[in-house]
This record gives structure tokens, C-alpha cells and sequence, in this order.
């Protein structure tokens, strides 16, 4: 069986910057496997510009950043074997792939950092009720047809949920002549950046519907119809406040699900809100030696953040290789009061970073890291809102201050 | 007047104040792209145009471009246009220059993806 010192899994732009940050560490014998035939992951198909800000200080198109990610390995000897799918993991690291090029293999890693990426919520996770036709799309697979393939899904097009994809197909169809209906909104608040709202929607006068979902598709082979009704404070459609579009094709973007089916079956303790396993600072997970980063950690809403993830993972990858990686004492952390989640949720003592997200869109308010009842730092922030990820430092000396586990709270401040 | 910032993700929020078209302040804004911005939306409102084109013989079929410099908002449909008829021939290389000053916008078409020649074109090439 091949053994390989680190196997990535993955060619985004995590498993990019996650080799060439265990590179620059001193690892030599590094091998990427990604499933698709080039590498840049989900980056090939956003042509939009606003990627790199952070990374490369300029304003980047999707495909322009992965292509500088894979650059900056060409001097590396990391093999990236692309066209390969990975199938599972054991706990002991023996990954099974297998690709056209060398059929079913077994390999076995000393360390493997799972880059795997997200994936979208399609309809049969919402229920939607109605014709089970076609032209019902999530608004990813749209936007690959579109942007890879150069085919238009549809002329009149309804999109359900404001999450930034959703937003961004709403103006991309807007500029390839299709008419974009409306955008509805489950949620009274957009999960998408302001920015998009502005500049996808606003821009071509595209109504967005907040409060709104979807209750019935009507069309025999194709979509003819979809009904949006508005719903109340729990969520309920509401009756007599039904408006009918008549549109060729819906695109969901309801939501993405980091990917981690070979992480879980391997046994890695997932983490119910984020749906990534649950890591520590180095972003290594609860199996020895299995690291996760980027989308297949949590969902990030700017790729430069994935950047950043990447090559903290990468470090700790290399840590763990060369036995420098130290496990001391560690304390848990918990998200409470209007935090949605917080990461890692394994911090040792040691200088780190605490990454959140909010629930609700919040303004003036205290953001609290408390070990057991004891305040160790508050932070006072004008306005938080769900769809940015916000985050807190805390150093080495303070954490030697905790006796407990550590929350993050986020209250109103006074 | 409140504007949102479209420069970065962080989106700030603007607010600017107008005497008879004139702007007299402008506050909220995180960095000084936010001023430039507040402008240009008042007085030009410009943005960014990406699309994709046709690639012939290439290892992909479409690649993306942008244009090089945001270009007056009303110009984008007449850019759009440009776009929609180009078709060009692989190799394409990250930054080539399609169409100088496109639809008269003062911004130039450029690739923001190389594209390799198809193996087998290549092949027959030689």
C-alpha cells in the first residue's frame, strides 16, 4: 500500500493553501486529491469579482484566485492527482479512492487534512410542495451550468432564499437576459451580504420578498408557476397572502451543509450546529492525525477567511508530522445567549482566535468570553449580523486564567 | 441619504449629506474606499462587469472575464452585448485583453482564466 506523509482531500482553495502552508513547514511528501479534473474547487465557477481582497490585496474573480492559489504551489513538489474521488477513511488514516487513472486504491497517511468543501440544501430538504417538475435547480447547479458550461437554465426565474448564491445568480441571470422575478426570503432578514443585497438586487429593481416562501410549483413536465405566500413569526404560511409568478425554472439557495459523510463514518465527533467536526485551534478534529478546514469545517462566507483556515490547518498538519504539536491542558468552548455557534471548540493555552456567528441580527451589543462565571473579556460591537462571521483573540495568559470551559455570549450592552 | 458600501464584504453603511447635488460630508465609511465610493455612487454610479465567453479547441468551454475598471452602470446591458458576441480560440491566458475600451465604457475585456489548448488540437498541430 502507498503511504503518504500528508494527504489532502480537496484542490479548493483550503487544500491549496493547507499544502503549501505544510510546505513552507517542512513537509515533503504531500498529495491532494480532488475529484473534479482541475483544481480551484468551487472558486472555477464564481466569475464574480471581490475574491483576494485580504490575500492578495486586489480584487480577484473566482477562477483568477484558484489559479493563484495553484501557482504559488508550482515550485513545491505537492502532487495534486486530480479526477479522483475519495470513497472513505479508517481510523488509521488508509483512505480508499478511486479514480479512471489508477482504478480503486488504498493509501495509507500519517496525517490527512479534509478540504472537502460544502454542499448545497436542495428541495427535498425544505419540503416544497407541488409539481415534482423540472427546472427546480439549488443555485449552485445553476450557476456551474451557467458559468462552466454556458447553459441558461431558464427565462423567468424565481429564486427562494437570499443567501449570497442566490443573490449573485439573481444578477447573473439579470446580465444573460433572463427576467428574475422576485427573491423570497423565509427569514424577516436577508442571510446575505449587504453589499450583494445593493448590488445584485437593487442594481436591476429585483423585488426581494422577506417573510416569504414557497408553497406550491405548478407545471406538468416544466415549472409553469411557483406561489409565494408570506408566513408569520413561526415560520407559518400565512392564507389569502398567496402571489403566483409565472416562471420556467426556481433556484434554491437555502442553505450549505459542510461535507463530512467519510470524516463522520470515519468517527469524528461532528459538532450539531456547524455540521464540520468538532476541532481545536490547529483545526485537527477528534481522530489523531485528521484535520478539516474551509467549508468542510464550517460554512465562510469570503474565501480569504478559507485562505487563512487553510494554512492554520496546514501548520498543525505539519505540527502533528514533525511531533512538535503540543497537547496540554485544554478547555472547551460553547456558544450562548444569541451565538450561533463558536470555533474551535477544543482551545489549548496558547494565542488563538475565536471565530462566531451571531443567530439574529443584533446592534449595540457586548460580546462576553466567560470561563464558568468569571468574565474574561468583553467586546463592545455596533451591529452583528448572521451572515458575517465575526471574531475575538484571546492570548495564551488570559486562557491560564480559566479554571472552567469557556462560553461566548453575546448580550445587549449597558 | 444612507448608502451601503458594495467595495468589500464588510459593507458599511454610508451616510452622506446633500445640499443641492453637492455632497458636504460623508460618515460611517470603515477605509477611504468608502469616500470614492459614496462619490462616484452620487455623482457616476459605476460597477464591475463579469460574464463568461466562448472558448473554441480550449480544455474548457467558456472562460470568464471581467471588465478591467468598473464601467458606468448604464453601460453594462451595452457591454453585456459585446460580450455575448465574442468567441475566441484556446490558449487564453489570465489577463488577456479581449476588447479594448468595451462599448465605449473607457474599461478593457480581460480573461480572468487561462484556458489551455485541447490536448488533441494540440497534437494535431504538431
Amino acid at each position: 500500500m502507498k503511504t503518504v506523509d500528508l494527504v489532502i482531500v480537496g484542490a479548493g482553495a483550503g487544500g491549496l493553501s493547507a499544502a503549501l502552508a505544510a510546505w513552507n513547514a517542512g513537509i515533503r511528501d504531500i498529495l491532494i486529491l480532488e475529484k473534479e479534473n482541475d483544481t480551484g474547487g468551487i472558486l472555477n465557477q464564481c466569475i464574480h469579482t471581490g475574491f483576494g481582497l485580504h490575500t492578495f490585496k486586489e480584487e480577484l474573480s473566482g477562477p483568477e484566485y484558484a489559479e493563484r492559489c495553484a501557482m504559488m504551489l508550482k515550485d513545491t513538489d505537492v502532487n495534486i492527482q486530480c479526477g479522483t474521488m475519495v470513497l472513505s477513511m479508517t481510523k488509521d488514516k488508509i483512505l480508499t479512492c478511486s479514480s479512471a487513472e489508477h482504478g480503486l486504491e488504498k493509501i495509507q497517511a500519517r496525517a490527512v487534512v479534509f478540504a472537502s468543501g460544502c454542499r448545497e440544501r436542495s428541495r427535498g430538504a425544505i419540503q416544497i410542495p407541488g409539481s415534482r417538475c423540472a427546472g427546480i435547480l439549488t443555485a449552485g447547479t445553476a450557476q456551474r451550468y451557467l458559468n462552466i458550461d454556458g447553459w441558461m437554465c431558464g427565462k423567468r426565474v424565481l429564486i427562494l432564499g437570499s443567501g449570497d448564491i442566490g443573490l449573485i445568480m439573481a444578477r447573473r441571470m439579470t446580465l444573460e437576459g433572463a427576467k428574475v422575478v422576485a427573491v423570497a426570503e423565509l427569514m424577516p432578514y436577508s442571510n446575505g451580504l449587504p453589499r450583494n443585497i445593493k448590488q445584485c438586487l437593487d442594481d436591476f429593481g429585483i423585488p426581494l420578498y422577506l417573510s416569504h416562501t414557497i408553497t406550491q410549483i405548478e407545471g406538468k413536465h416544466r415549472v409553469s408557476a411557483a406561489v409565494l405566500s408570506q408566513v408569520d413569526e413561526h415560520l407559518q404560511p400565512i392564507k389569502n397572502t398567496e402571489k403566483r409568478f409565472e416562471v420556467d425554472a426556481v433556484l434554491l439557495s437555502v442553505g450549505l451543509i459542510p461535507e463530512n459523510t467519510i470524516l463522520e463514518e470515519a468517527g469524528a465527533l461532528i459538532h450539531p450546529k456547524t455540521r464540520g467536526p468538532v476541532v481545536d485551534e490547529q483545526c485537527m478534529t477528534s481522530l489523531d492525525g485528521v484535520f478539516a478546514c474551509g467549508n468542510s469545517l464550517h460554512v465562510h462566507d469570503l474565501v480569504d477567511f478559507v485562505y487563512a483556515e487553510g494554512q492554520r490547518c496546514g501548520q498543525g498538519a505539519a505540527a502533528y508530522l514533525t511531533q512538535s504539536l503540543k497537547q496540554e491542558k485544554c478547555v472547551q468552548v460553547g456558544a450562548a445567549g444569541n451565538v450561533s455557534y463558536v470555533l474551535p471548540q477544543i482551545l489549548h493555552f496558547c494565542d488563538a482566535k475565536l471565530f462566531f456567528r451571531v443567530k439574529t441580527p443584533m446592534k449595540n451589543c457586548a460580546v462576553v468570553l466567560k470561563s464558568g462565571t468569571k468574565e474574561l473579556k468583553k467586546m463592545k460591537k455596533i451591529s452583528l449580523l448572521p451572515s458575517v462571521m465575526e471574531e475575538i483573540t484571546v492570548t495564551k495568559e488570559l486562557l491560564e486564567q480559566c479554571e472552567d470551559d469557556l462560553t461566548l455570549e453575546v448580550t445587549s450592552w449597558n | 441619504m444612507e448608502l451601503t458600501c458594495i467595495t468589500c464584504p464588510k459593507g458599511c453603511t454610508l451616510t452622506i449629506e446633500l445640499k443641492e447635488g453637492k455632497i458636504l460630508s460623508i460618515q460611517g465609511n470603515g477605509c477611504p474606499r468608502g469616500i470614492q465610493y459614496a462619490e462616484n455612487e452620487i455623482l457616476h454610479p459605476v460597477r464591475m462587469v463579469t460574464s463568461t465567453i466562448q472558448v473554441i479547441h480550449g480544455i474548457h468551454d467558456r472562460c470568464p472575464v471581467m471588465t478591467s475598471k468598473p464601467v458606468a452602470k448604464e453601460k453594462i446591458f451595452e457591454v453585456m452585448k459585446e460580450i455575448h458576441s465574442l468567441k475566441v480560440e484556446a490558449p487564453v491566458f489570465v489577463r488577456d485583453v479581449f476588447i479594448h475600451d468595451v462599448a465605449q465604457s473607457g474599461a478593457d475585456l480581460i480573461a480572468t482564466r487561462s484556458v489551455q489548448l485541447e490536448s488533441s488540437f494540440s497534437n494535431e498541430k504538431k
